[in-house]
């Protein structure tokens, strides 16, 4: 169990140079915006009451929305403003990872900034502004000689509640492709991993606590006139930031960027990509915890050279499909529309489906005589289901209530690694699950009949990005895949990274399925 | 007599003010002369600061002209013009951030003095206004007396050599004792530098025993103007002579106590 933990801690520590570094750069990086932007706007609204209005109001508007939300809405904006730039001055730029994550979260951190930067202008007494003029300052002597020193108590308080949502909410830009602490927290959760999820946490914490002691040291001096401990706190700020870029500088960066969704299959296969490109010679590192409508504008934007996606998926949400067809044809139709539209190569199927599915308890389903969906519809009104953050909304969802008929009584939304032991346990009745989730036998449930065939196939299929479509190298290191992994050895994979002893992470199961795919071509 | 023979430093010719729709200023005329330590006086509301404010163009007249030293002032830089003007402000307006020789040295700053002329000129006011040195240069306001920080607020007022001083009510929130001392010192100062000081007041006796002449304002017209001997001796106007009357009637009982039989 002790070496476990440890095994656990050392592979954090091993990846907090990288995690660490592109955090304080997003970070420190948005704050910098955010108060480049706030305090020009705190200036120019002190006298223009409607203005500082309109603009309070719209910063606590950008407040109210959800952290993930902002983030991933900048992805979209920018890839529209990136497509835009090129067809004007053929210049583009990525649009994923830093740029939106910065733009994001220096938008959050307007509000505290702004709002105590008004707040500390417009509380100077009237009385000493009227003698900051009666002495003969002009307007801009009066307000850097007089009402900013007086403001800046206030305003460094707003910067400093800033820093610490800024650091805080950078853990959420992980799914929009920014490496940051978020990769611990959302790794850890995906996979179960709590020391990792901790990890992540307690780095993030400490960070903003450092930083927020850094900006509290330069706010002290600078209301004592203590010029020492500006100049610590200036230092340590620096020494942060030098710290964090520095691994960077001397990594030299990727050829190959392997990308990964946010769940536990993904991060194996991308991890047994990786380690098929190294093993060819190739420098290759992985882009993990991307949104899964990120990843595919990714690819088609170069900004990840290969991933691992679901036919199904493409069906649904890229060619918009909600009619079923067999695997083979779902593939072809895909695999065409990626080309035609996206100029994105599907090299072809690893050999197994991940699917949506219903499944229930084993133990309930036979006491209420149910195999299929078709047996479910009968009982489901008594029954409570529960799906992930997408599945209500996907048209998957709707065709199966429309083709059985299906009615529960009530309908809950989890996080999937919950889902499973709410199943196992009796919480919930059915759950949405994955045909290749190792968790079903896990937790003794039963994967439901769609004898109509509603759902379509999910086949695994292995996308290439435009710019390596003619890349043979790639292509030959990744090829032997193709075909070589079927669903048991996926479902093995997957509940050997959830459960059991010893070391589970993506890496060392993406090691033994190598072992498990080259101990099966031998036999051949 | 001498108010004819030496040309005027400050005048106001028919100078009305409106603020929001109302009057606070009513075609003011008035003159004052070099050297002359002129004080206004009047209640609250009367127009004695808004008269103060537009010497040195802290606000413009709606109509009527300000003249200084035969200037018209609107035609001066208002940035200029209040660095040659010194100024006691009401709240003492001292700046909470910066030390009492930071605050002195506020104005010979904006005009580009050096340094060593800057520090020697602190030391220079900070005798002049009876602090010492050693004890108050580097202290901030909020470390001073009330007392202390209006003798602060006139060394900056006349940092940069001013000839012309406006006190709006120094001397207003300071105890009786502080309030004798600091005043006689500013006449002094005034005397010993030259100056042309107009001060405002509510307290009618501090008038009478510092100024050279007095203009009383009431609701934005200056009723009277005259030297403080003339305006005891009472005046056509029955608010004055009401005003007047008060340090005269405190004077005589002062006077009957001191002389009268001990109790």
């Amino acid at each position: 169990m002790i070496g476990d933990l440890d095994a656990r801690l050392g592979e954090a520590l091993a990846r907090l140079p990288d995690y660490l570094g592109g955090h304080v750069l997003v970070s420190m990086t948005a704050l910098a915006l955010g108060i480049a932007l706030s305090i020009p706007l705190a200036l120019v609204s002190i006298r223009r009451p409607a203005f500082r209005a309109v603009v309070l109001a719209l910063s606590s508007i950008v407040q109210t929305i959800p952290g993930l939300a902002l983030l991933a809405l900048f992805y979209p904006l920018l890839l529209g403003l990136a497509a835009l730039s090129l067809r004007a001055f053929g210049v583009s730029f990525s649009a994923l990872g830093f740029l939106p994550a910065v733009l994001a979260l220096a938008l959050y951190s307007l509000l505290p900034v702004l709002r105590n930067a008004v707040t500390g202008l417009t509380g100077i007494d009237p009385a000493i502004r009227e003698a900051a003029l009666g002495v003969g300052m002009t307007r801009r002597q009066a307000l850097w000689m007089v009402e900013l020193p007086l403001a800046l108590p206030v305003v460094m308080a707003g910067i400093r509640t800033a820093a610490v949502w800024v650091i805080g909410t950078a853990t959420l830009s992980t799914p929009i492709g920014q490496t940051s602490l978020g990769n611990y927290i959302f790794a850890g959760l995906q996979t179960q991993n709590w020391v990792l999820v901790l990890f992540g946490c307690v780095a993030a914490a400490l960070l903003a606590l450092a930083v927020d002691q850094l900006l509290a040291l330069i706010e002290g001096g600078l209301g004592a006139r203590r010029r020492g401990r500006v100049v610590v706190g200036l230092l340590g700020m620096a020494l942060i930031i030098i710290g964090a870029l520095a691994p960077g500088w001397s990594q030299p960066r990727a050829r190959y960027l392997v990308g990964a969704k946010t769940f536990t299959e993904q991060y194996i296969l991308a991890s047994l990509i990786e380690q098929r490109l190294r093993g060819a010679g190739l420098s290759a590192a992985r882009r993990e915890g991307l949104g899964s409508s990120v990843i595919l504008d990714a690819l088609a934007a170069n900004e990840i050279d290969v991933y691992v996606d679901y036919t199904g998926t493409i069906w649904a949400n890229g060619l918009h499909r909600t009619d079923a067809k067999p695997r083979a044809e779902v593939t072809a139709e895909v695999a065409k529309w990626l080309k035609d539209e996206r100029g994105i190569t599907l090299l072809g199927e690893l050999g197994f489906e991940n699917a949506y599915a219903l499944a229930m308890p084993k133990k309930r389903a036979e006491a209420l005589g149910v195999h299929s969906i078709a047996d479910l519809a009968r009982v489901a009104p008594r029954l409570t289901i529960a799906g992930d953050y997408e599945f209500f909304s996907r048209p998957e969802w709707t065709a199966l209530r429309q083709a059985y008929g299906l009615s529960f009584r009530t309908q809950r939304t989890m996080q999937p690694e919950f889902m499973y032991p709410a199943a196992g346990a009796g919480e919930v009745d059915v759950i949405s699950a994955y045909t290749s989730e190792g968790r079903v036998a896990q937790y003794d449930l039963v994967v439901l009949d769609d004898n109509k065939h509603v759902i379509p196939p999910y086949d695994a299929v292995i996308l290439i990005s435009p710019r390596d479509a003619n890349d043979r190298a790639l292509i030959d290191a990744v090829r032997p895949l193709v075909g070589a992994i079927d669903v048991d050895l996926m479902r093995a994979a997957n509940q050997r990274a959830t459960s059991g002893a010893g070391d589970r992470s993506p890496n060392a199961v993406a090691r033994w399925m190598a072992e498990q795919l080259a101990r099966k071509s031998e036999k051949k | 007599m001498s108010k004819m023979s030496t040309p005027a430093v400050i005048s106001f010719e028919r100078v009305s003010k409106v603020y929001d729709g109302t009057r606070t200023l009513e075609s003011v005329t008035l003159a004052v002369a070099e050297r002359e330590f002129l004080a206004i006086v009047g209640g609250s509301g009367a127009g004695k600061t808004t008269l103060l404010r537009l010497i040195n163009r802290l606000i413009d007249p709606s109509d009527g002209i300000v003249r200084l030293e035969g200037e018209d002032v609107r035609t001066l830089d208002p940035i200029a013009l209040r660095r040659r003007i010194g100024y006691v402000f009401q709240n003492i307006g001292l700046f909470p951030h910066m030390t009492v020789a930071e605050n002195i040295a506020i104005t010979p700053r904006l005009l580009g003095w050096d340094a060593a002329s800057r520090a020697a000129r602190v030391d220079e006011l900070i005798d002049l206004v009876r602090l010492d040195r050693a004890k108050y240069r580097d202290r901030l306001p909020h470390q001073l007396s009330g007392g202390e920080r209006q003798r602060v607020g006139v060394a900056r007022a006349l940092a940069a050599r001013p000839r012309i001083v406006l006190m709006d009510e120094p001397f207003g929130a300071l105890d009786p004792i502080t309030r004798d001392a600091l005043g006689r010192d500013v006449r002094a100062l005034h005397d010993e530098l030259g100056l042309t000081t107009v001060m405002i007041t509510h307290d009618a006796l501090e008038a009478v025993l510092l100024a050279d002449r007095i203009v009383v304002m009431r609701d934005g017209h200056a009723i009277a103007d005259g030297t403080p001997r003339a305006l005891l001796a009472g005046d056509a106007d029955p608010y004055v002579r009401e005003l007047m009357q008060t340090p005269r009637r405190q004077a005589e009982r002062l006077h009957a106590l001191i002389a009268g039989p001990a109790a």
